[in-house]
């Protein structure tokens, strides 16, 4: 909310400098977010008075301007088109700070010869004063404008722009806000005068009010002015709206904004003639009621809504907008002033089921309090007497279904103790919460004090809100700094969390790039996945999905991943290595989707960066394969692969990641089909694994084994088998003899000397024995084992 | 005898001087040393002498076979040494080429973020905690005092799952705050409790240089008997000590949100003015990091908490923002465009 600095000091004494100000009203609550300090730099620019105008000898369009400046009578070269003798006008000499009316740029007045004549300055127009962007002509200010007072005297001012928090509907005013700062400056508010003549017929007489609908009206409150006449407000008025972001309309609507401005409280002004049956019902709209509102829509109403009705139709949505059909005309004579109270969730509910924010909906929805309405509406109704004639009639039409008095809440000083962690005495509790309105009573056993809330406060309700109060008027920088001294709660890690960890600084170790991607995906995206079939179970939608590509919640990572790699393939031509581990979403009946934690990773390009030392060999199966073997082996033992047949992945280029017989996840080379559908050129190779899954066979931890005593026997053989015999049943046979205590394969190979449809194997083999240290012969005959079952069952034979 | 042996020793040296490769060595060793050599011949026949001269040619001739066989060792380092500079002379690269590249891998600056900071309040008995991204009504809004019509809501605009809402615990929605963690906290836990939440947030809302429809944030929580707004304080200046450094201005200032009271908001100096006003903190000089307060007795309330015998802090903070400030990022598209450009230099 914009306010206006000028306007606060009418009703308290300010007695910081605009900044500091700021920052009081910032430290206790209400932030500060913009300070426009008008006039900041108009040093010697003073208001003068044209005494006289003459032709410029030597140009048809420009003037000879004479201001008097009280103490000096000065001539300037003038262009402006609306200069007459008589006006109050903005006199910048030599020097002055000014903005270039047509660049906008700021720049210092010189004394200048236009067209032979010396001009001593200039009368400035309002975008030269950086007021506005009007340039059209010169400013011409009141008549009661002091003749040379500094501009910035008349004219300046601070607009604050404050943000103002939710629980303080009461502060989007200018007495609010007046009454923050009488409170943290230690001021006294000042309230403006609201009587007024009241010379007209009784009310009751000419409007009668009826609420049927309690539960959404509290309040409503209305006043009668009639032989009223409609036209622009004062100046000052004007002045005053366009400093807080509001447009002048005409006086009657600019009064009602400029007294919601002032104290917060809504009002709305009615044509008086248009309301049919002078009688006023608020109540709940028809199913499907129709008004056209002051923007000239038509809107179609709900039985939630609460329209201002008259005896033939809705003549307003109540604290949204007016209709049309009432609406204050340059002809409207008389008007009917509504100052009212409407229940804060169902102006919320109606004004966005209209899409129609407003300020008025803005501080209705926030629960201003009823109380309000009593000084608004004679206020306003004194303004409409003084700026619009009329008269106003006898009394108000008062209805107040719902009147609810603050109760008092007591406020122990233990309770500020334990929860603010310092004493304060009761005087100064007392004094801070006086400040803001509240009534105290000091109270013993326990000692503390019974708070009454001021009636324009609708957030206390409890005694942690009394609390609030009095830390923010001490401060918050009086409340000292501990650490926390209390029992340290048992540590439990969630293993999740320390998982995650592991994982992530592996893969870093081995070179890959961490992504983080959206959590929304579209059905387009996954669908390059498996263009036959369908996604199984089909993804979590969102109901009101910001963009097509945000619709769905990602049933898995590998879409995001492979558009990442492809995104980066257009400026990245070596190896590229990339995962993320993070949660996808699993619909499940009735309940929140399952979020399991995946890791997927991407391999493409060179194995190795690129470099002189090595041949740019690119990736393939075996280096994602490695990467799992390195990367589970840290985590538990019982690692096993077998093939598999995800639709998304080279059919004969993939394995499932088996642990302790259950499928973790998956490796394998993304199928050409589905990297095509990404625009990927080259082979890329995926790691998927299911982090939760895993979880349970990482915890406990292995035992230690001794380091055998006696040396260890090596032996390499080779064989020849068939392309079809894989070397997990050969490594099997090997393993399961006795003293082999490792396999390694170190060398396949085919082609070349292997006949056709064979292949050569040679597997690096350790013997040990725990008891003893092995003899050649013992070792050859455990070899000779091996080499008798691998032929017999597996048909392999030594290559010779 | 003597001088014999002293002339066999001069001639030994001297042929040893003139040796350069390693037969040769050994040859010399074999005459002069070996089990043939005359020296050898002479200590062996020591016996053989009178006792007087027993003493006198003993001691010399060990003391030669002494200096024979140290200078053989000599010799023979030297000759390794003048061997082995020859050949490293050869051996000659050119030290200016690369070094052989091993992967370089990082980790996310979010990812990194999330974990110095959860280290820093871990190192205060915070432990970390996690809950769903997708979450009911009743945790987001409802079981923090955010009623339907709270207009706290408008600021949080949210993005709903198309699935029918839960008679109890409402519709579904992708949680627009990690605090959805701190009421499912205060509802399974006990005090003591001390956690941090860290995680993706959603919003609706459109994508431009400050806001993303998904961001990330940390919210913590500490409750038992007996925590005050001072320990608030204490706890949230020890981050902004620990996280932005020593001597960075810190203040606390009151603020509102619905499920705390008194509600508080932290800000640092500005890191970029350091106090003097900028366009980064709107001329204000400080920085807002976080939104924090003393837990609202009625959440306590619902999570079966007595706030009679119970109180404890809550505070929440963007994650996004903090490498933002650090680093000088002035999008926050770019932790979720993944251009490796980007991500390899942190
Ligand atoms: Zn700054």
């Amino acid at each position: 909310m914009k306010i206006s600095l000028k306007w606060l000091r009418e009703y308290v004494d300010i007695t910081l400098s605009p900044r500091e100000l700021a920052n009081r009203l910032t430290m206790a609550g209400t932030e500060t977010e913009g300070m426009q300090c008008i006039g900041e730099n108009w040093t010697g620019i003073t208001i003068g008075e044209i005494t006289g105008i003459s032709p410029h000898p030597n140009a048809d369009r420009l003037k000879l301007v004479t201001i008097d400046l009280g103490s000096e009578q000065t001539t300037v070269v003038c262009g402006a088109p609306n200069t007459s003798i008589g006006s109050k006008v903005a006199f910048a000499p030599v020097g002055a700070q000014l903005i270039d009316g047509h660049s906008g740029e700021a720049f210092r007045l010189k004394s200048a010869k236009i067209r032979g004549i010396t001009s001593n300055g200039m009368a400035c127009s309002e975008k030269e004063l950086g007021i506005s962007d009007s340039h059209e002509g010169i400013i011409t200010l009141p008549d009661e404008a002091p003749i040379g007072t500094p501009l910035a005297d008349y004219l300046g001012d601070v607009i604050y722009d404050l943000a103002i928090t939710a629980n303080r509907p009461d502060c989007l005013s200018v007495i609010g806000v007046a009454r923050e700062v009488a409170a943290l400056t230690e001021q006294q508010l000042h309230l403006p005068d609201t009587s007024y003549i009241e010379a007209g017929h009784p009310i009751e007489q000419q409007i009668s009010v009826e609420i049927t609908a309690p539960e959404l009206c509290s309040r409503y409150c209305a006043s009668l002015i009639t032989g009223i006449r409609v036209t622009d407000s004062p100046r000052w008025l004007q002045q005053r709206l366009l400093k807080c972001g509001m447009r002048p309309i005409s006086n009657i609507v600019d009064i009602t904004n400029y007294v919601m401005l002032e104290y917060g409280q809504p009002l709305h002004a009615f044509d008086y003639d248009q309301i049919q049956g002078r009688k006023i019902t608020v109540r709940r709209a028809a199913a499907g009621e129709k008004i056209t509102t002051l923007d000239g829509l038509e809107r179609s109403l709900s039985p939630d809504m609460l329209v201002i009705a008259d005896q033939k139709r809705a003549a307003a949505i109540a604290g949204i907008m007016g209709g049309i059909d009432s609406e204050v005309t340059d002809g409207t004579s008389s008007v009917l002033l509504e100052a009212a109270n409407f229940n804060p969730a169902s102006i919320h509910r109606t004004g966005s089921a209209l899409n129609m924010p407003s300020e008025a909906c803005t501080r209705f929805e926030r629960g201003i309090r009823p109380e309000l309405v009593d000084e608004a509406i004679r206020k306003a109704t004194k303004l409409i007497i003084e700026l619009a004639g009329g008269q106003a009639a006898r009394g108000l039409v008062d209805v107040y279904p719902n009147r609810q008095e603050q109760e008092p809440i007591l406020l122990t000083n233990e309770k500020i103790r334990n929860l603010l962690g310092i004493d304060f005495s009761t005087n100064r509790i007392v004094a801070a919460l006086n400040s803001l309105g509240f009534t105290c009573r000091t109270a013993t056993n326990p000692s503390g004090v019974r708070a009454t809330a001021p009636y324009w406060r609708s957030d206390i309700k409890q005694e942690v809100d009394l609390i609030e109060e009095v830390a923010r008027i001490i401060g918050y920088d009086k409340i000292p700094t501990t650490l926390l001294g209390t029992t340290l709660p048992s540590q439990n890690p969630e293993p999740m969390v320390k998982l995650k960890q592991m994982i992530r600084c592996h893969l870093r170790g081995y070179g890959f790039q961490e992504i983080v991607t959206y959590s929304l995906t579209s059905l387009e995206l996954l669908g390059k996945l498996l263009p036959a079939s369908s996604i199984e179970p089909p993804p979590l939608r969102m109901a009101n999905p910001m963009t097509a590509e945000q619709e769905y919640l990602r049933p898995n990572l590998r879409a995001n991943l492979l558009t990442t790699l492809y995104s980066n393939r257009k400026h990245e031509d070596d190896s590229i290595r990339i995962f993320e581990l993070g949660k996808v979403y699993l619909p499940r009946q009735n309940d929140l989707p399952d979020e399991p934690e995946i890791l997927c990773a991407l391999l493409s390009g060179p194995r190795q960066s690129r470099s002189w030392h090595e041949g740019d060999n690119p990736v393939d199966f075996y280096d994602a394969k490695g990467t799992v073997e390195s990367l589970i082996n840290h985590l538990v033992t019982n690692l096993d692969f077998e093939k598999s047949s995800d639709l998304s992945l080279h059919p004969n280029k993939q394995a499932a990641i088996l642990i302790d017989g259950n499928k973790v996840g998956i490796v394998g080379e993304i199928h050409p089909v589905v990297r095509e559908a990404f625009d990927i050129c080259e082979p890329t190779y995926l790691i998927e694994f299911n982090v939760s899954t895993l979880l349970p066979f990482t915890t406990g931890h292995k035992m230690f084994r001794t380091i055998p005593r006696f040396p260890a026997v090596v032996r390499d053989i080779a064989l020849i088998a068939d392309r079809g015999i894989s070397h997990r049943s050969i490594q099997s046979i090997i393993e399961d003899t006795d003293l082999v205590t490792k396999v390694t394969v170190f060398d396949v190979y085919s082609g070349g000397q292997i006949p056709a449809g064979k292949k050569s194997l040679a597997y690096r083999i350790t013997f040990q024995s725990p008891d003893h240290t092995l003899t050649d012969d013992e070792v050859d005959k455990v070899q000779q084992q091996i080499i008798g079952k691998l032929s017999r069952e597996l048909g392999a034979t030594l290559r010779s | 005898m003597i001088s014999r042996l002293e002339q066999l020793k001069l001639g030994a040296l001297k042929e040893l001087d003139l040796i350069t490769d390693a037969k040769e060595m050994e040859l010399w060793r074999v005459n002069y040393l070996g089990k043939k050599s005359e020296l050898t011949g002479i200590l062996r026949s020591l016996s053989s002498l009178a006792v007087a001269d027993r003493k006198s040619v003993g001691t010399v001739a060990n003391r030669i076979r002494t200096e024979l066989e140290d200078s053989l060792n000599k010799k023979k380092c030297n000759l390794r040494e003048i061997q082995l500079a020859a050949a490293t002379r050869e051996e000659n690269i050119d030290v200016t080429l690369p070094g052989r590249p091993l992967p370089t891998g990082r980790l996310h600056p979010i990812t990194k973020t999330i974990n110095e900071v959860s280290e820093i309040f871990n190192s205060m008995g915070f432990q970390v905690t996690s809950g769903p991204d997708v979450e009911w009504n009743y945790y987001n809004f409802e079981a923090l005092n955010i009623h339907d019509d709270h207009p706290a809501r408008d600021v949080m605009s949210t993005s709903w799952v198309d699935i029918k809402a839960d008679k109890n615990r409402g519709p579904m929605l992708l949680r627009t705050h990690t605090t959805s963690v701190t009421a499912r906290v205060i509802e399974s836990q006990k005090p003591p409790i001390r956690v941090v939440e860290p995680g993706r947030v959603y919003r609706y809302e459109a994508t431009d240089a400050t806001h993303t429809p998904m961001f990330h944030q940390i919210d913590g929580l500490a409750v038992d008997k007996g925590i005050t707004m001072a320990d608030l304080k204490g706890t949230l200046y020890e981050f902004a000590r620990r996280f932005f450094g020593e001597g960075r201005g810190v203040h606390f200032r009151c603020d509102y949100f619905p499920f705390v009271e008194p509600g508080v908001e932290m800000a640092i100096e500005c890191l970029v003015c350091n106090g003097r006003g900028c366009r980064l903190c709107g001329n204000t000089g400080w920085l807002e990091i976080l939104g924090a307060g003393m837990v609202h007795p009625r959440v306590l309330e619902r999570g079966n908490i007595d706030p009679e015998t119970y109180s404890g802090f809550a505070f929440g903070m963007g994650i996004d923002r903090l490498p933002m400030l650090r680093y000088g990022i002035d999008d926050i598209r770019q932790f979720y465009s993944n251009d490796l450009r980007f991500l390899s230099q942190f």
